[in-house]
């Protein structure tokens, strides 16, 4: 248990997606101009996080790793393919979904739910679990051992993810009044800001948890 | 068509300057930040990018009339990963170390926008040659301003290029300190800002 609650507790702030590992960025640029919809694509992004990497997880313990399969056999280059098939296939069904129970939240989402697919986080999650899968659960508190263990890291780096992108909305939405030099104006000054806050974050990497 | 009619020529120019993927479309931002402490992992992910591109946007351009489109992002998606596996164990193979430090990003290339990006506005328009040009040219736009940030990041975050030191020890004698900070993510950030501030700067001048 304690293990669970330093892993998720560390995912969202010491190993932010944005400020310690810049996933996912791309979307974090393009839709963080409204806290309304920064919240919606958070929410999005952090069911899905929560939804493959347990998948991955199991894909990866029981099918690629070493010895998982066929004895003596190690699939993981496969692992890229898989996982992205994976992430693929689940977005498409969590947009089914969706579009079924909560056709609002389908609109309000719009094209932003199928680019889940391409955001790197989700992919980079997938991929920093295949690298704690092997780490010692009394060694490290980052390890990954059992399917608890991914599912706190999902919920965890799915509401680091959220946390990010609404705090930039909200500092954006008020930028919306200052006076910017011309050629920073937009992109520029977001990238500056991010990196403000990504210095912020960075007090919460001698945490020890 | 001659190789390099004209149509040609700017396939390949623009992506390097005037429409730059990373700092004008904003595209494969998250490895042009992640990779870039250091000189050399900059340089490997660069080339990387460019050789994937490339073949992505030329199978993909061979493909493209045989592709049904309800499901080309799928076989987009299976193409660039099959590239990336390959690339990724001839990296494990002959640069080991490079390997380790890149470690997730060399997957995530996957993931990076310019791929999709270049793939579906260009690839499945065009023929392969035209298209291999483009994927050259955008895989070199994204490397070149890597390279920008890996310079400046490692020469003042550890006074090194490439490994090697380049400011001499009589400055560090004088009171000269490394920059830390720079081998830092937040200022990745800050430094990629200022590459798109300089950018904007100059080509509104012009």
């Amino acid at each position: 248990m304690e293990h669970l609650i330093s892993l998720f507790v560390r995912s969202i702030f010491v190993d932010n997606m944005i400020f310690a590992f810049f996933l996912g960025m791309c979307s974090y640029l393009a839709v963080s101009k409204t806290v309304k919809t920064a919240l919606g694509l958070g929410v999005a992004v952090t069911f899905v996080l929560l939804i493959t990497v347990p998948v991955d997880y199991l894909l990866q313990t029981k099918v690629l790793g070493p010895d998982a399969l066929v004895e003596g056999v190690d699939l993981s280059f496969l692992s890229f393919i898989l996982f992205i098939a994976v992430i693929a296939g689940i977005v498409q069904l969590v947009e089914m979904i969706v579009e079924r129970f909560s056709p609002s939240l389908y609109a309000a989402l719009g094209i932003f739910l199928p680019l889940i697919a391409v955001n790197c986080a989700i992919m980079g999650a997938s991929l920093f679990m295949q690298q704690r899968v092997t780490m010692d659960a009394s060694v490290s508190t980052q390890a990954i051992n059992s399917v608890g263990d991914a599912v706190a890291y999902a919920l965890g780096s799915g509401i680091g993810w959220l946390l990010a992108i609404t705090a930039l909305a909200a500092i954006r939405e008020k930028m919306a009044y200052t006076d910017v030099p011309k050629p920073l104006q937009g992109l520029g000054i977001t990238f500056i800001t991010v990196g403000l806050m990504a210095m912020a974050f960075m007090c919460f990497s001698g945490l020890n948890i | 068509m001659s190789l390099f009619s004209p149509k040609n020529k700017e396939a390949f120019t623009t992506p390097l300057w005037k429409d730059n993927p990373v700092v004008i479309q904003v595209l494969g931002i998250c490895s042009a930040l992640a990779v870039t402490s250091q000189l050399e992992p900059a340089i490997v992910m660069g080339l990387s990018v460019t050789v994937i591109t490339a073949f992505a946007n030329v199978i993909i351009s061979l493909l493209r009339k045989t592709i049904p489109s309800r499901i080309r992002i799928v076989v987009q998606l299976v193409v660039v990963a099959t590239l990336v596996t390959i690339v990724s164990q001839v990296l494990k193979a002959f640069a080991y170390d490079v390997s380790v430090q890149l470690s997730v990003y060399v997957g995530l290339i996957i993931t990076n926008c310019i791929l999709m990006g270049r793939l579906e506005a260009f690839a499945m328009m065009n023929g392969p040659w035209e298209s291999f040009l483009d994927g050259v040219g955008s895989g070199l736009g994204y490397a070149w301003i890597l390279v920008v940030v890996g310079f400046f990041r490692e020469l003042l975050g550890a006074g090194t290029l490439l490994g090697f030191q380049v400011i001499p020890d009589c400055a560090y004698e004088a009171g000269y300190m490394n920059n830390g900070m720079m081998t830092m993510p937040a200022m990745a950030l800050i430094l990629v800002g200022c590459v798109i501030w300089a950018h904007r700067a100059i080509s509104k001048e012009k």
